[in-house]
């Protein structure tokens, strides 16, 4: 007698296409989110907010309630989903260009306020719907189309560090940088996304998660040979682990 | 209820609250950091939100958020921070988001000044924000009127899922005068129908500004459009001060408005046949009322605290039916009753003059 | 013994599943999806794959949609 073991998760749409390219890391990481809903069984409570770059279309994928964003600001709007109806779980997605470049003031507010909501943000280093400029969180040598030479910190400074940062604030619950690279780490990235959930859930404070996810097309490469260019050269600069967890379990 | 004594900004918060305001999320700004600060002081202990955001960018995305749900959200701000509300009072009216927006206009361009001024008309209802859109905008004259526009703000938001901004300056922000609150008059739309809770026992919905396959978006434009055709017909209305007979109308919004009362009555008593046409909503523009008074009248002066906005949609009401004059000052400049009665004196001459020659 | 359920038509070709597949189960297709990318396909003998599901959770698309074991 065989058994079920995975399944399409019922909170995406049941027609939806992810139109993503191919490789791109999204459709993992928003099926990971889609599971979880489904295990917690929140489906009926969840409010997901949107926001710009390859990020925007929630509501062509996901079964939920979607709230849509301007660039940088889902965290915001987050904030007055969730202060008006504080049973809801409310999360954003977000990409680096959103919550790392754009809207980085609006993510470390949210987060020193303590905001019940979760963050996930996907962590591409570069706004790949735009054509692959490069972000805040572009390597230093990394070739984008704004930086054809590499990333040169005497003209572009450095990449900023959104996992680290945001784990300094006050008000952050659970903060944990993954990658999706093989099957052990998308386990352990949905075991630090579950945690982000929890936070919120159980009413502790904001929770983030950062994922280092591929971006083959613009990163001229094929999709296995970017999660092996993840592994290999992102995570050095942005490497991988939890950098705070008020439950104390790790 | 009684009157009391109360300041512009205060009676704008308490007003708020009494329309059922669920949530205010602001950023300081002079000249109406009272509103947040009574906000501050009286929202917690009633159980409702009260958020100082990071920045006006935060503040307007907050009611967003909170519009989504059906509450009734308010930020309020002035002059250099409403600009940076732009983008998203754009994409509220795109994405049919209530919220009630309350600036308090203050001198500029650029940081400006703090004193008093109405040069933010063309910022509140020609944009600053990106696309085909149209904001509501109700602009009190007085302390009262702008309790009772508080109220219809929050009303008209919700009524037509499109932001309202309250359209003040430092004066009115910033004096006392006696006023009275009564209660909020007007009985709330159903919000269920759209919005945001979960998606329990229905379809999901979404309330998004990004409408990407081919003719949506133009669709949704002329959806909206057809919506702000329904306010210029169900919600325009202005204040007909001495009209019937009059010559001369001014024509002012705001706090100007009730300035060149006081000039218009010393002018009467001096038997000038002066009226007041004072638009209470600035859109929907009371357009076609205005072209009416113009076909009676010999000329209109144009009232303003700043270099001439409002004055274009008063020519383009007016459309030729008479002369229209302007007289204003800007950043602090004041238009008072005598420098207002001295300008009625010199153009009613030529309206004089004009009828001696037969010319009229 | 475990059994996957491939919706080729979801498919990119991106491979990710050929290379996390423990048992070297899946190829790419020889002929073209709808689309006409080639998508992936079970090559393995009835009763090799283990029902483990790292194809499934490496999939950006969804396409391998049902996992048995």
């Amino acid at each position: 007698m065989e058994t079920l073991v995975y399944k399409r998760p019922e909170s995406l749409l049941k027609d939806g296409h992810f139109t993503f390219c191919p490789g791109c890391g999204h459709g993992v990481v928003l099926r990971m989110i889609a599971e979880l809903i489904d295990e917690f069984n929140i489906q009926k409570d969840t409010i997901a907010i949107s926001s710009v770059g390859c990020s925007i279309f929630l509501e062509k994928f996901f079964n939920l309630d979607v709230a849509g964003a301007s660039h940088g600001r889902s965290p915001c709007v987050a904030t007055g989903v969730k202060r008006c109806k504080p049973d809801k779980f409310v999360f954003t997605y977000q990409g680096d260009g959103d919550a790392a470049t754009i809207g980085f003031n609006e993510t470390i507010h949210t987060a020193s306020r303590g905001e019940h909501i979760t963050t996930i943000m996907i962590n591409n280093t570069n706004f790949g719907m735009t054509g692959g400029q490069a972000s805040a969180t572009t390597l230093v040598g990394q070739v984008t189309t704004t930086t054809p030479m590499g990333r040169k910190p005497e003209l572009t400074g450095y990449p900023l560090h959104a996992a680290e940062i945001v784990s300094k604030c006050d008000g952050t619950a659970y903060c944990a940088r993954v990658a999706i690279t093989t099957p052990a780490q998308i386990r352990k990235a949905k075991a630090a996304l579950k945690k982000a959930f929890e936070v919120q859930l159980n009413g502790l404070g904001y929770g983030f998660v950062e994922v280092l996810a591929a971006c083959p097309t613009n990163w001229h490469m094929t999709p296995v040979d970017s999660l092996n260019h993840i592994e290999n050269v992102i995570e050095k600069v942005h490497p991988l682990g939890v950098f705070k967890d008020i439950t104390g379990e790790q | 209820m009684a009157k009391v004594l109360v300041k512009g900004n205060e009676a704008i918060a308490q007003a708020a609250i009494n329309a059922g305001c669920q949530c205010y999320f602001g950023y300081p700004i002079t000249p109406q950091s009272e509103i947040g600060e009574y906000m501050g002081a009286h929202l917690p202990k009633m159980g409702r939100v009260f958020v100082t955001a990071e920045s006006e960018l935060a503040s307007i995305n907050m009611v967003i958020g909170a519009g989504t749900t059906g509450a009734k959200a308010m930020t309020s701000s002035s002059s250099c921070g409403i600009a940076l509300m732009q983008e998203s009072i754009s994409a509220m009216c795109c994405a049919e988001v209530p919220g009630v927006i309350v600036s308090v206009m203050r001198g500029g361009p650029g940081l400006g000044n703090i004193a008093p001024a109405q040069a933010d008309y063309f910022q509140a209802l020609k944009g600053g924000g990106n696309g085909d859109y149209k904001t509501l905008v109700l602009s009190p004259s007085t302390v009262q009127e702008a309790i009772d526009l508080t109220y219809r703000a929050f009303y008209l938001a919700l009524k037509y899922r499109n932001p309202v901004m309250l359209l003040a300056d430092g004066i009115l922000g910033q004096m006392m005068e006696p006023a009275e609150f009564g209660e909020y008059p007007y009985e709330d739309p159903d919000v269920s129908t759209w919005a945001l809770d979960g998606a329990n026992n229905r379809e999901p919905r979404n309330i998004v500004s990004l409408h990407m396959p081919e003719g949506a978006m133009e669709e949704r434009t002329n959806r909206l459009f057809e919506k702000y055709q329904a306010m210029q017909e169900n919600e325009t209305t202005y204040e007909d001060f001495m009209l019937k007979d009059a010559k001369l109308v001014i024509t002012a919004f705001g706090t100007v408005g009730r300035v060149a009362k006081t000039a218009i009555k010393k002018a009467r008593e001096a038997g000038m046949k002066v009226g007041l046409f004072r638009p209470i909503t600035l859109f929907p523009f009371p357009d076609k009322a205005l072209h009416d008074v113009a076909e009676n009248a010999d000329l209109i002066l144009d009232l303003e605290l700043n270099k001439g906005q409002m004055l274009l949609d008063v020519r383009s009401a007016v459309f030729g039916a008479c002369p229209v004059e302007f007289y204003g000052r800007t950043a602090g400049g004041l238009l008072t009753p005598d420098s207002i009665y001295e300008k009625i004196c010199e153009l009613y001459k030529k309206i004089d003059n004009k009828i001696e020659a037969g010319v009229n | 013994m475990g059994r996957i359920v491939i919706d080729k038509e979801e498919c990119k070709g991106c491979y990710i599943c050929v290379n996390a597949c423990p048992k070297g189960l899946l190829k790419k297709s020889e002929t073209r999806n709808e689309h006409g990318d080639y998508p992936v396909e079970f090559v393995g003998d009835e009763g090799s794959c283990i029902g483990c599901a790292m194809c499934a959770q490496s999939c950006p698309d969804v396409a391998i949609k049902e996992v048995y074991r």
